[in-house]
Parts: C-alpha cells; sequence; structure tokens
C-alpha cells in the first residue's frame, strides 16, 4: 500500500494567521471592536490581501462597500494582482477602476447595470476574464463549493465596541457572503456608517468579523425599485388589465415576485380599483416575495397583501416598513431585515408566478436584455423567471399550469413565467426579433453561451398591448412560434405570422386579444390607477413614505 | 419631419358628431383630429412625425384600424412625435369614440 503524501490540512488557517501578524505588525490589530482608523485602510487592505485571492467586494443590488471599494482600486497593483472578484453586482465606477487599475483580471457576478459599457470594453480588450454571468443563487451557491473568498468586504450600518454588526433594514447579501467567509478561514473587513454602544439588533456576531472601519460617509444605496406613477402610459395599464384578468383571476395567483419596471408597477397600482371592482380582492397577490415597491403601498394599504419578503430595502420605506411589521418581516427592534439569499429562494420555489419585462424576445421565447456593447447580467429575474422541476407542494395556480402544460394526469405542476412587454420599446425598437443581440454578444464575449436571461421553455405567457399568448397550450414548436408572432404586434416577425394559423390559436383560446377578455381598450385610461404620483404614494403612506428628493416634485 | 398621407377603404362611420381632438404632442405620444371626410367608404390620414422612415409600419398599423373599424367618410390629421404603435392603436380607438359623439 501506498503511504499517504504527508501534507497540512490547515493552510487556509495558517494563511489566515499570517495576513492577521501582517496587519498586526502594522498595528492593525484590530482592539477597541476590531476598530481600524479610516487613514489606514490601504495599509490594511495590502496587509491581509494577496495577489491571486478571491475578493467580495460586497456590492448588492442596493447597497454598496463603495469606502472599501474606492481604497482597494487607490492600493498598489505591484502589492495587489491578479485578483479575482466574486460578487452579485458591479455596480460602482470603482469597481470597474480595480480591473483597469490592474489590480483584479478576473470576475464572477449576476448583475452589472450602470458598468455594462465599461465591462464590455475590458473584455474586448481582453484586460478581463469573466467567469460567469449567474442568478444570484448560482453564486452565492458557489461561494460555498468552488468560489469561496479569500477576503469579503462587506457594508454594514453600525458596529459596536465588540465588532458585532448592525446591517439595517438593507440586510441583501451580506449573511451569505459574511457566512462562506467566516468559515473558510477568510477575512471579513466591513466598512459602518456609525460606532454604536449598544445596537439595535446583532445581525453578523463580532467573532465573525476581523476588522471595523468608520467609513468617511454612509454607504451609498441605490433607489432601485422606486416608479413614478407619473410615467406609467395608458398602453401600460392596458397590458396590467389583460394580465390582471386574464392570468392573475383564471390562476388565481396568490404567492408571485413582480419585476422592477413600470409594466408591472401599473399591476400593482390596478390591485386597490381594478382588481377590486373584479371581486379579487383577497383572491389575488396576497404573499409576496418582492422588495418594499412604494407602488405597493396603495394595495398594503387597501388591504389585499397579507405578507412581503424582500431581497434588500428601498430608500424612503424605511418607515412605512416599521409601522406596517405585520406585512414585512422586522425585528424586534422594529427595523426590516431583508435577506437576498432567502427571498430569491421564495422566489424560485415559493412563487406560483413571476412576471416581468424584457428588451428582446425571439421566436423560441428566450428573452434578454443583453444588447450590443453592454454586458449587464440580469438580477433576479432568472431565478424568479424558472419554473424549478424539484418543485414538490401543490398550489391552484401552479396545479392548473401543470395540467395546461403536460395534460389532465401530469404528475407535477408548473410555475407561471410571464413576460410583459409592449412590442415596441422607445425609438421604434422592436422587442420581438428573429435573433436575440446575446448571440453576437457571446461571440465578442468569448463566452461559452449566449447570455439568455429567461429561458424560452420556461416562459408560460406573453401578455403585449395585442393580447396574452398562452405557450401552455401550445403543442409544437410551430404553435408556439405563431402565438409569439401573433402578440407580436406591428414588429416586423409580428407582421410575418402566419395568419390562419394565429386565427386558429386564437380560436383554441391560445391567444386572447383584449375583446376577448371583455375588455374595451379605450377604458384603459391612467385614471385607473390607485396613485397617478409620488405625491399620491405619500399621502397613501399617511405620511409615512419618505421619497428621495429626485422623485420630489412638489 | 416627414408627411404621409393615406387612404383605406372603411365601412361608413356609424354616427358621426362634432370633430374631436385627442391625445397630446409630448414625446412618445401623439395628437389625433377625426373630422368629416368627402367619402364615405374612405378613411382619409395624414400624419406629420418627427420620426422618418416608418411609412410602412404606418401603413400597416392604419390600416389594421380602418379594416377593424367602422371609420368610413372620416379625415383623420395626426401630429406624431415618435409614439409606438401601440400608443397608435389605442389613441385612434378612443379618438373614433368621441368623433362619434359617445366618449367612451
Amino acid at each position: 500500500m501506498n503511504a499517504p503524501l504527508p501534507r497540512d490540512w490547515d493552510t487556509l488557517r495558517q494563511s489566515r494567521g499570517r495576513r492577521l501578524e501582517r496587519a498586526a505588525s502594522l498595528g492593525l490589530a484590530g482592539k477597541n471592536g476590531k476598530e481600524i482608523p479610516v487613514d489606514r485602510i490601504i495599509d490594511l487592505l495590502e496587509a491581509v490581501i494577496q495577489p491571486g485571492d478571491r475578493v467580495c467586494l460586497e456590492g448588492n443590488n442596493q447597497k454598496q462597500a463603495d469606502f472599501l471599494s474606492e481604497s482597494l482600486a487607490d492600493c498598489s497593483p505591484e502589492r495587489i494582482n491578479h485578483l479575482s472578484l466574486v460578487q452579485s453586482v458591479l455596480a460602482l465606477p470603482s469597481h470597474v477602476d480595480l480591473f483597469e487599475r490592474g489590480l483584479a483580471n478576473r470576475l464572477d457576478f449576476s448583475f452589472s447595470g450602470p458598468q455594462g459599457a465599461r465591462l464590455a470594453k475590458l473584455v474586448q480588450e481582453q484586460r478581463i476574464e469573466i467567469g460567469a454571468i449567474h442568478t444570484y443563487l448560482e453564486l452565492f451557491g458557489r461561494y460555498f463549493l468552488d468560489l469561496t473568498p479569500n477576503v469579503a468586504l462587506i457594508a454594514a450600518q453600525a458596529a459596536d465596541a465588540e465588532g458585532n454588526l448592525y446591517l439595517g433594514p438593507n440586510t441583501e447579501d451580506t449573511p451569505a457572503i459574511v457566512e462562506a467567509t467566516a468559515f473558510k478561514g477568510g477575512i471579513v473587513i466591513a466598512q459602518v456608517n456609525e460606532r454604536l454602544e449598544k445596537l439595535p439588533r446583532v445581525d453578523v456576531p463580532a467573532d465573525w468579523v476581523d476588522f471595523t472601519v468608520l467609513a468617511p460617509k454612509p454607504n451609498y444605496i441605490e433607489p432601485l425599485f422606486t416608479r413614478d406613477p407619473a410615467q406609467i402610459t395608458e398602453v401600460q395599464v392596458l397590458m396590467a388589465m389583460m394580465a390582471i384578468k386574464g392570468i392573475y383571476a383564471e390562476y388565481g395567483v396568490t404567492r408571485l415576485n413582480h419585476g422592477i419596471g413600470f409594466d408591472t408597477a401599473a399591476i400593482e397600482l390596478l390591485l386597490p380599483t381594478y382588481a377590486a371592482d373584479l371581486g379579487l380582492k383577497g383572491k389575488i397577490c396576497t404573499h409576496w416575495a418582492l422588495n418594499p415597491h412604494p407602488t405597493l403601498i396603495p394595495a398594503i394599504e387597501a388591504g389585499f397583501v397579507e405578507s412581503v419578503h424582500c431581497f434588500g430595502s428601498e430608500v424612503g420605506m424605511d418607515a412605512y416598513i416599521s409601522a406596517r411589521s405585520d406585512i414585512f418581516f422586522t425585528g424586534a427592534d422594529g427595523s426590516m431585515r431583508s435577506n437576498r439569499a432567502f427571498s430569491q429562494t421564495a422566489g424560485l420555489y415559493a412563487c406560483d408566478m413571476f412576471i416581468g419585462s424584457t428588451l428582446q424576445m425571439d421566436m423560441a421565447g428566450n428573452s434578454s436584455t443583453a444588447t450590443l456593447g453592454r454586458i449587464t447580467g440580469f438580477g433576479g429575474a432568472p431565478n424568479m423567471g424558472s419554473d424549478p422541476h424539484g418543485r414538490r407542494h401543490a398550489s391552484p395556480a401552479w396545479l392548473k399550469a401543470g395540467r395546461e402544460a403536460y395534460g389532465p394526469n401530469a404528475i407535477r405542476g408548473r410555475k407561471l413565467v410571464v413576460q410583459m412587454v409592449e412590442t415596441f420599446r422607445e425609438h421604434m425598437a422592436p422587442v420581438f426579433v428573429e435573433e436575440l443581440d446575446a448571440w453576437k454578444l457571446q461571440k465578442s464575449m468569448g463566452a461559452e453561451l449566449p447570455p439568455i436571461m429567461i429561458y424560452g421553455d420556461d416562459v408560460s405567457h406573453i401578455v403585449t398591448e395585442e393580447g396574452i399568448a398562452n405557450l401552455l397550450l401550445c403543442r409544437s414548436p410551430e404553435e408556439r412560434e405563431q402565438a409569439i408572432r401573433g402578440v407580436a404586434g406591428f414588429t416586423p416577425v409580428g407582421m410575418a405570422r402566419d395568419k390562419a394559423m394565429v386565427e386558429n390559436l386564437r380560436d383554441r383560446g391560445i391567444i386572447r386579444r383584449p375583446e376577448d377578455l371583455g375588455i374595451d381598450p379605450r377604458l384603459a385610461t391612467r385614471d385607473l390607477l390607485a396613485a397617478r404620483s409620488v405625491k399620491d404614494l405619500v399621502r397613501w403612506s399617511g405620511g409615512l413614505y419618505a421619497p428621495p428628493s429626485r422623485f420630489r416634485n412638489w | 419631419m416627414e408627411t404621409l398621407d393615406f387612404r383605406f377603404d372603411s365601412a361608413p362611420v356609424s354616427r358621426a358628431a362634432n370633430p374631436a381632438l385627442c391625445g397630446v404632442v409630448g414625446s412618445g405620444n401623439l395628437e389625433i383630429l377625426v373630422k368629416a371626410g368627402d367619402a364615405a367608404t374612405i378613411c382619409q390620414i395624414s400624419i406629420k412625425t418627427s420620426a422618418r422612415g416608418f411609412g410602412e409600419t404606418w401603413r400597416a398599423v392604419l390600416g389594421s384600424f380602418a379594416a377593424a373599424h367602422a371609420a368610413g367618410g372620416t379625415a383623420i390629421a395626426i401630429n406624431d412625435m415618435g409614439a409606438t404603435p401601440a400608443v397608435v392603436s389605442l389613441r385612434l380607438a378612443q379618438a373614433l369614440a368621441e368623433y362619434q359623439g359617445g366618449g367612451q
């Protein structure tokens, strides 16, 4: 028998020890709440981060560890280089600076939003290697398998004298990041907005945290989910009426997630008016995996909503949430606790429906928000907009959809995955296309797969101003294609429809026009919206909602 | 700026009240004026649009409107600021209803 090769079994712990010793030798021992003076942050980062490390620079959908990100970008590329970033969102200019300044060269992420164009340019210049664009849950999953961070740089609201952290309403990704890092020999550094003697609650225990630094200004939070009702159009009202009557009511959808666009904001604002008139209160939209959308306030106040679990918070909503603790998940201290990993899990497995929008859809129903010259990723849509085949528990909506898709003897149900789009975007860009830009983007990225947001075989319904296509009832790829063309309006692919086949699909109820649903498009006016301005939302909230100044025009 | 003129066959409008004005000239929107035309089975439409090069799309959208509605005997003037076909179709339906005196 061969003797086992001798090896050390605690190299991660040894490496961690050496990093902490380097910091201590510079006088950065992290005494008093593991506190590091703000002007020593670069010394600390250069002491504990090594070339080739995997680093999670907490970039959430909303909350950003912006001070730590800017500080890392200011470190010497001679000392720190070949970093591999593993983080859900790459939203800040300083995130991209890390690649431009030669500190990092590899990225695994989910969403890049505003930095999408700079990212595409770096890929073309071969200065960045993209591992993959993940769903959130997929990336969090990999934190616990093959992408565990060596160092996590996170953002917290407050630290106490021992180094316990309070995360505030924007908990977001922090628990997943810290758990993976702290329990696999990694280093956790937190920027905090304030130091308190007593925290409102402890979200991260002190012994999972190595260093804290008081940031010069509070961490940045993007108001990503605020949609001004004043911008909702009559076409969006029409599509919302169709969705409510033709999908929500027919399937009895009680557990759901909404995308963040104006299309779904219109639905939220029609619940207390149009949906209530249809007698749907208590029958639809009771349980949500959703950020605290201000446009949901009227539906909450009207008694439609029983529960909302949130991925993150939203600027200006904190006081309202605290005052509605029956609806939102809040701590004994009164403030909300969000959690992206758990809410995404709810969105994947516990929701009966996802409804959202896209920029492009092809004739197989594949959709993508990736367009040429921009690598943006997809946020929460790919998790929630997919039918989880492992689901076991039944609900009326899930069973009805399953029977439509697989026949009356189906042994499983089906999630409703609804794409809601006006057939043309602004500047007459058609949403329905023969080929997604994602395929060209794949070539320019050198990626193994095109960046598709929602796979066509997961989509159950498409809602446009022309009607609803129920893809569950299609029995062949040809029927599916004509069902999509049949609601694609006056786009080139819509005009190329087989008219006889589309009329046949309409006779079978696979395509339904507004008149088939008993909806007169001329009644689709903004008067149906429960709130027509941000000020209306404030009024509905009893003055508890405090919108950011850019949404105030009074 | 582009000017387009179309004439479509359409069933005679059931009743005509006063000329009707619908919509606003704002970005992504349009203004529609419906008044009496000169031939009972023709819907005559003239368009001033800020978006050039969409003549065939206009023809398809308006042709579909004239086929789906009884709009013969009308002359329709449109001032467009880049409205999508969805908005155009909705506004036309609203404007025709108003022209017939029924509002909604």
